[in-house]
């Protein structure tokens, strides 16, 4: 090796073996870098997991079919089904609200405002609105529904509060997704002669829809968890036994009416544990946390699953 | 295809210069090459510009029915830009603005109340870069049908082999048409299905911009193949950056260069032959020679 080496002029003896080699500090910085970067995901999952353990531990022995399934009971356990039920309820009614306005509003942002004044102050308001806190939005929706417009503590005033709380951020994610569909598609589109509308409906969305159901979760969470809108404008008392064969939607007996009060499980939690007496009130508040999460993974999992046959049956058919 | 005239193969592709037109002193048997005399596309002082710069100035060309043009010169010549305003697709991009005159079987596409819709489907276009959508081989072709409202299965699924067939993709997917997703096929493959879409669409003519220039030269040759076949039936104009590319499957090579202003325009437009062999511009010869560009 060395005659041929030293005729280019390179000096010879031993070449530097390839193992250990660059600088001591440039591969302690790698590997310190990825020891952080590791131990972050490690530590987002480790908060998930104590959470989830934390409250499946607590709530052993308290969550049962007849727990989920029963009215509150001053005395025993009793259970948390008019609740959980309210949980759902409100939940459905806000997304019904939110989303297709969120989906729409983010259509539009995407596809068809320009750069302008009036986008501007849209976004500008998207962000001022996310961060304002949720009791203030809370005590707006109690000013605006419950005294101006006398509905008083409902469901519906509750959703339409939620739906203020979340549909900046619907609109934002929806927007997002949209623009993450990559411009070749729409020209693709366009350019076989379909309308703007048709290319949005029929490559846009269905491509767009992983990014907007991340928009339906986050804003669902929400939803899930929101406990200071809701004490303002859907109540706070413990619900009266519902008849759940009670179709009559004007009725405020009736639980599939908007127009009644309904408390959800985060405002049941606050409300338990904060004012809460009796002798179960602690296994009552770890049982309707436990099912909260439970009811939060389950959504999550299952709105992940619907995104993906969406996909496929809008981009097959 | 018969076409009367030799198709070659793969394989035995001859030197790419000189193909197809004899080198004549009659300049007037040269401006024949073409076969048809219908004008198929017609560009009037056509200008381009995007706001406040001009990317094309004053381009006059005729593209005549069933025959390809290609369009060749340097980067940012405007070539792209100006096939792009051919089916207007232009119009996506905003502050971009074109004076003149496009004419398509003597109509002004360039007119405010001509249906772009409308346009598209009788002028199809292939981009540079393959871009099936991520849905099935099936539903890829079927896409542009549909949105004009067919959606008897039956016609459908013929219309979906016929075009298949004649982008020569046919054989290749039949047996997973509904099962395999147009992004699972290979890149040449990718764009035979981004051209059997177009045709589905029974487009007058095709758009090209530098359909091949992401494909590995088998597949580019397959591509040219097929434009050679296709040429029987649509009018084709292709922009490319590959000489040899343009001197075996166009019939008729326009040459555009950019000014000092770098504003793109027309040098000289001429049957390919004699422009790959005695051009009238010393820039263009200077191009095609590789001196410059």
């Amino acid at each position: 090796m060395t005659a041929a080496n030293q005729a280019i002029g390179r000096p010879g003896g031993p070449k530097p073996s390839l193992k250990g080699h660059g600088s001591r500090g440039s591969i302690l910085a790698d590997r310190a870098a990825t020891t952080v970067l590791w131990g972050t995901g490690a530590l987002v999952l480790l908060i998930l997991g104590s959470i989830i353990l934390h409250f499946a531990l607590a709530a052993w022995g308290v969550v049962s079919p007849s727990f989920l399934l029963s009215d509150p009971s001053g005395e025993a356990l009793g259970g948390v089904l008019p609740i959980l039920w309210n949980s759902i309820y409100m939940l459905a009614l806000t997304m019904l609200i939110a989303v297709p306005i969120g989906i729409l509003g983010g259509i539009y942002m995407a596809e068809y405002a320009g750069e302008n004044v009036v986008t501007s102050a849209i976004r500008f308001a998207e962000e001022s609105i996310s961060s304002v806190p949720s009791i203030v939005v809370g005590l707006f929706g109690l000013i605006l529904f419950v005294d101006d417009f006398h509905m008083g503590f409902t469901a519906l005033g509750g959703a339409l509060a939620l739906t203020f709380f979340n549909l900046p951020l619907m609109t934002r994610l929806s927007e997002q997704a949209l623009r993450a569909v990559p411009q070749d598609e729409r020209s693709a589109s366009l350019a076989l002669g379909a309308t703007k509308w048709q290319t949005i409906q029929h490559v846009v969305v269905p491509l767009a829809i992983p990014g907007l159901i991340t928009g339906v979760i986050l804003t669902a969470g929400r939803v899930f968890g929101e406990a200071a809108v809701l004490l303002f404008t859907a109540g706070v008392g413990t619900p009266p036994h519902y008849n759940f064969l009670n179709f009559d939607l004007t009725s405020p007996a009736s639980p599939w009416s908007p127009f009644r009060s309904a408390t959800t499980l985060s405002v049941y939690i606050w409300k338990l544990n904060s004012e809460g007496l009796g002798a179960f009130k602690n296994q009552i508040v770890d049982g309707s946390a436990a099912i909260l999460i439970s009811m939060v993974l389950i959504f999550n999992l299952g709105a992940r699953l619907i995104g993906r046959v969406l996909t496929r049956r809008l981009t097959a058919a | 295809m018969s076409t009367g005239e030799e198709m070659p193969t793969t394989a035995t592709y001859p030197e790419p210069v000189l193909r197809r037109v004899e080198v004549t002193t009659s300049s007037v048997a040269e401006e024949t090459a073409v076969r048809s005399d219908e004008v198929k596309i017609a560009a009037e002082h056509v200008s381009i510009s995007y706001g406040e710069k001009v990317a094309v100035r004053d381009v006059s060309l005729t593209v005549q029915d069933r025959s390809i043009m290609a369009l060749i010169g340097p980067s940012g010549s405007g070539k792209s830009t100006l096939l792009r305003c051919f089916n207007r697709m232009n119009d996506l991009i905003p502050g971009a603005s074109v004076q003149g005159k496009v004419r398509l079987d003597g109509e002004n596409v360039t007119d405010p109340d001509v249906s772009v819709v409308e346009l598209r489907r009788r002028v199809g276009m292939v981009f540079q870069r393959p871009n099936p959508f991520p849905m099935s081989i099936y539903e890829n072709v079927a896409y542009g049908p549909r949105r004009r409202g067919m959606n008897e299965k039956r016609k459908l699924e013929e219309l979906v082999e016929t075009s298949l067939k004649r982008a020569a993709l046919w054989d290749e997917v039949k047996d997973d048409l509904r099962r395999k997703s147009g992004l699972a096929l290979s890149g040449g493959q990718q764009q035979r299905l981004c051209i059997a879409r177009v045709l589905a669409t029974d487009p007058e003519v095709i758009l090209m911009d530098e359909p091949a220039s992401a494909l590995d030269p088998v597949s580019t040759l397959r591509i040219e193949e097929l434009m050679r076949e296709l040429r029987e039936a649509y009018t084709i104009v292709i922009v490319t950056h590959n000489m040899q590319q343009a001197a075996r499957v166009s019939d008729v090579t326009a040459f555009f260069t950019m000014a000092e202003d770098r504003a793109g325009y027309l040098v000289e437009v001429g049957p390919t032959g004699r422009i790959f062999t005695r051009p009238n511009e010393r820039l263009t010869e200077d191009y095609i020679s590789g001196r410059f560009g």
